[in-house]
């Protein structure tokens, strides 16, 4: 098979044939060649919106003063009920991530406690922007650190299906210039032919794609073209036939269905090297609940999602990364309303790949009032960018350079690598 | 208010004296670069919702500046048409007690049986018909924001009200609120899009929806005086979960930063704090009952507030959050905040510094006055301007509406909604499919509301199910939403391909193609598929103008304003 460039290949003979669903494997051959590359790694980026309560997610139950500032809110330490599940004497999971604690065990999950932005906004439009663009205290940015690190590898043979986010909107992580595609169903990425409609023949896709392959390559034409190379491709490795694997269940909602088609991406070998997927509800300002209640809700529906997303792919973990993060973390006190207000460092986790894991990362700075950050909130001890850059450069293989302007640590955590 | 309403006439008034060109309006508009079609359709796409086929000959004839003049003054009562068309949804006008009654939340009792397995999902479904759910009051809600956006001929006010309510957002899914919201929009949104911008906060700031969505109708002062927590003494009432018991900020975080002066306006972490005291105590009498906005006194925090380096006094009790709202609103920041939110939302995505700079002046001299502000916006050079033409790419709410405008889209009843179904009609297909499109209707859970720019709006996904909606619209998917495309074509012969598409180019793009636009859909006539062919002689005989026109719905061109 000689070589040429994606969208020579895709705008050659393989366009009619594709359209007529008669030679697929050609084109999954040349995914599959490119999956089999040497960059075969996929990151899987989990955003939790609206500021989890990293205390409550990964609880310092051995830090006294965390009972101290916590009262009806407070997650039991591990000896009690239904209390933490102790990880390493100092740390335990909220009960209701119990599912992940035998990655914990098999050191495959590693958590990072105290991480946060170098901004102090507390408003959660802009301390995610920041997280997303990757510039904290900068919002002119105009794409975001998952983009420019996929930019700043590009090859020949890139997949349309490089930088996926599930959900109606492309997400400011993942805009730029790669291409990220954003789809809500794997099973609805199709132009609806007249054939389906009333009888007609292929002359909708045909037409749409002529309509959006002239004209000047602006944010609005781009994105059409880009459309349909993804959908042909997608079409022809038809990843939702493609049933969860060890028995693995995911939960029902919007979170499993994005973890699941993440997973039917990776299998279907479509060359996809960076997924995002996000989760809301988070913002726990009243009626937070401690083992049980709203918050163990969202963490029970967050944690069997990404176990069932492990037990899915299995030995495919070797080459996949999760990473999860959120905005900033929630005031150490309890609020007046049986809730937490805005606050500071948060936890996030690391999972498969080459994680370093049954260990939770960073210096932990303490919950008495005078290590608070401003006299409230857990400080933050690990920039986020560290993180992000050690998971993207060891992981994927990015250039450290390109993924956040200006920030010059390269002391990693140590966090990802080969043990 | 009437004061103020005053005042922008005279601004009217002292505009048309200076325009003696334009005998017959008061408005004078700037020089612009634009052909004279193009500014009828500049304010047809971006003060409202899109033409329908008769709109550009109407507003030409009767011309540009006094048309904007009616849009900016939509003091008429609305039309038979648009009053028939909102009849049959009954909770745009019921009480929020009302509709807790006619659309309750199943009983704690009920709820328990279900979650002890004593009684299916279904079965609870089935002993609450579907048009009697608390989902359906969104869903009416929904439709009839569908409905006003393409029946009403206060196309702008429709335009406001959708953005204010966005930029006052509440989440229609969170507790309470859901029976809130028809009342949100009616007494504290609509009345005012045009109005005052601090009666607008005020309204917005006392209401149930805005107090429970933002938390504020649980704040207390710090010291509450009921005795709490684990070590009450055991004489004290127990507390129902979630009872107010201290301070909440999230409410006062958010005026401040999304509502008036903006995140960049100069506040900080303790001003928010001093905000939320003085916010305390307003409250909702009842909230889960439908009762309205109550002041305690009791959980008030009595002592002074320093707000941006404002002194409020001790002992202010109920007028301390309107003391916040008067400083917020009067702060430079808002002025310049409102005045570019608007700009963006109505001119282009990145608004000239120049522009914003001149509706912030209007904003401070005018005290707030929306319509004031708005008439600096449309009188403009920059709003007239080559570069903000067709700028804005349209959410998918206005892809939808803009669409059945364009193809004078009838909306039905339908046999749905007669048989007391939930949200039935042709207005309700097409808001789910905006929902489908990436913008459900009053549930945007964020405080920021939906996004305003373009890179929002334009991704892979999105654009697919775009064309999508043109395609499903074209050929009559929508089956109370029909389109008569016989009647879009007129006259015009169908075996005459080139003809059709002339005539749907100019019914939905109005002279807006481009040359490549027009020459790709030319070539698509040579298509069998288009051009249906006899078998014979391979004469055209027919052609598939339901394809032509959903090409034309989804062409690049279409999904700009």
């Amino acid at each position: 098979m000689h070589r040429c460039t994606r969208r020579s290949f895709v705008k050659g003979g393989a366009l009619a044939l594709v359209a007529l669903g008669v030679a697929p494997r050609f084109v999954v051959r040349t995914a599959l060649a490119q999956s089999r590359a040497a960059r075969s790694k996929v990151l899987v980026v989990l955003f939790q919106r609206g500021a989890v309560d990293g205390l409550s997610m990964l609880v310092p139950h051995g830090d006294p003063d965390y009972y101290a500032a916590r009262g009806s809110i407070a997650i039991g330490r591990p000896s009690a009920a239904e209390g933490a599940v102790d990880l390493d004497g100092f740390f335990g999971l909220h009960p209701a991530l119990a599912p992940l604690k035998p990655l914990w065990d098999e050191r495959r999950l590693a958590a990072v406690h105290a991480c946060g932005s170098p901004d102090t906004t507390r408003s959660h439009f802009d301390a995610q922007d920041y997280m997303e663009s990757g510039t904290p205290g900068v919002k002119s940015t105009p794409d975001g650190w998952l983009a420019r690190g996929l930019a700043a590898m590009p090859g020949p043979d890139a997949s349309p299906f490089r930088a996926v986010a599930l959900g109606p909107a492309l997400p400011r992580v993942l805009r730029g210039d790669v291409g990220a595609v954003a789809m809500t169903n794997l099973a609805d990425f199709d132009v609806r032919e007249a054939a389906a409609l009333a009888g007609g023949g292929l002359t909708a896709s045909r037409g749409f794609e002529s309509l959006y392959e002239q004209g000047v390559r602006d944010l609005l034409y781009g994105t059409g073209r880009e459309t349909f190379d993804a959908v042909k491709m997608l079409k022809a490795a038809a990843p939702q036939r493609i049933q969860p694997a060890n028995g693995a269940a995911y939960p029902r909602g919007r979170f499993g269905d994005s973890l699941r088609q993440i997973a039917q991406l990776i299998r279907a070998d479509v060359g996809l090297e960076v997924a995002f997927a996000d989760m809301s509800g988070w913002d726990t300002h009243a009626a937070q609940g401690n083992e049980r209640g709203q918050l163990a809700l969202r963490l029970k529906e967050f944690g069997d999602g990404v176990a069932a997303f492990d037990r899915d792919l299995g030995d495919r973990m070797r080459d996949v990364l999760v990473l999860t993060m959120s905005e900033f973390g929630r005031t150490v006190r309890e609020n007046g309303n049986r809730g937490t207000d805005h606050g500071h460092g948060t936890a996030m986790f690391v999972v498969g790949g080459d994680t370093r894991g049954g260990k939770v990362y960073g210096r932990w700075p303490g919950l008495s009032r005078e290590q608070l950050h401003e006299g409230r909130d857990l400080a933050v001890t690990t920039d986020f960018r560290s993180l992000f850059a050690e998971v993207a450069v060891r992981h994927l293989g990015t250039p450290a350079d390109p993924l956040f302007p200006g920030f010059k640590n390269r002391d990693y955590l140590g966090v990802v690598g080969r043990v | 208010m009437r004061r103020r309403a005053g005042l922008a006439t005279i601004v009217l008034v002292a505009a048309g004296l200076i325009a003696s060109a334009a005998p017959s309006s008061r408005l004078a508009l700037p020089a612009s670069p634009l052909s004279e079609q193009e500014r009828v359709l500049h304010v047809l796409n971006r003060l409202g919702y899109g033409p329908r086929p008769t709109d550009v000959a109407r507003v030409r004839e009767m011309g540009v500046a006094v048309y904007l003049e009616q849009q900016l003054d939509p003091s008429r009562p609305p039309s038979a048409a648009l009053n028939a068309a909102l009849a049959g949804y009954d909770v745009l006008s019921a009480s929020t007690a009302q509709l807790v009654r006619d659309y309750p939340q199943p009983t704690a009792e009920l709820r328990q049986r279900v979650a002890q397995g004593d009684m299916t999902r279904r079965e609870l479904r089935e002993l609450i018909p579907a048009g009697r759910r608390p989902a359906a009051i969104t869903g009416q809600l929904q439709a009839a924001a569908v409905t006003r956006a393409v029946v009403s001929e206060a196309q702008l006010e429709e335009a406001l009200a959708a953005f204010w309510f966005n930029h006052f957002n509440v989440y229609s899914q969170k507790g309470a609120v859901r029976w809130m919201v028809p009342a949100y929009e009616r007494e504290a949104i609509r009345p005012h899009v045009l109005g005052n911008f601090r009666d607008l906060v005020l309204a917005t700031a006392r209401h149930p929806a805005m107090l429970f969505y933002l938390d504020n109708w649980m704040s207390t002062r710090a010291d509450p005086v009921m005795p709490r927590g684990r070590n009450s003494p055991a004489s004290a009432r127990p507390r129902p979960a979630g009872r107010s018991r201290g301070l909440n900020e999230n409410y006062a975080r958010e005026l401040m930063e999304l509502h008036t002066l903006g995140v960049d306006g100069g506040y900080t972490q303790q001003d928010v704090t001093e905000v939320a005291r003085a916010f305390t105590g307003w409250t909702i009498d009842r909230p889960r009952e439908g009762g309205s906005f109550l002041f305690r006194p009791g959980v008030h925090d009595q002592g002074s507030k320093r707000v941006l380096g404002q002194m409020i006094p001790a002992g202010g009790g109920e007028r301390d959050g309107e003391r916040v709202i008067d400083i917020l609103v009067r702060h430079p920041s808002t002025a310049r905040f409102i005045s570019t939110k608007l700009a963006r939302h109505f001119v282009m995505d990145d608004p000239p510094v120049a522009l914003v700079d001149r509706m912030a002046a209007t904003f401070r001299s005018s005290d707030g006055d929306i319509r004031a502000v708005m008439t600096t916006l449309v009188t403009s050079p920059e709003f007239w301007s080559r570069e903000a033409y067709r700028a804005k790419i349209k959410t998918p709410f206005e892809v939808v509406v803009s669409a059945v405008r364009a193809l004078d889209g009838r909306l039905e009843t339908g046999r749905g909604r007669a048989a007391g179904r939930a949200a039935g009609g042709g207005a309700a297909e097409l808001a789910r499919e905006v929902g489908r499109l990436g913008q459900p209707l009053y549930e945007a859970q964020p405080p920021t509301g939906y996004p305003d720019r373009a890179e929002s709006w334009v991704n892979t996904g999105a654009l697919l199910g775009r064309m999508n909606f043109a395609l499903a619209l074209a050929h009559n998917r929508f089956r109370d939403a029909p389109v008569d495309l016989g009647a879009v074509i007129g006259s015009v012969d169908r075996a005459q391909p080139s003809q059709v598409l002339d005539r749907v180019l100019a019914v939905v793009l109005q002279g807006a193609a481009t040359p490549q636009t027009r020459a790709v859909l030319t070539a698509q006539l040579e298509s069998p598929e288009i051009t249906r062919t006899t078998g014979d002689d391979r004469v055209a005989s027919d052609t598939d103008v339901e394809e032509l026109a959903a090409l034309v719905l989804g062409s690049p061109e279409f999904q700009r304003r």
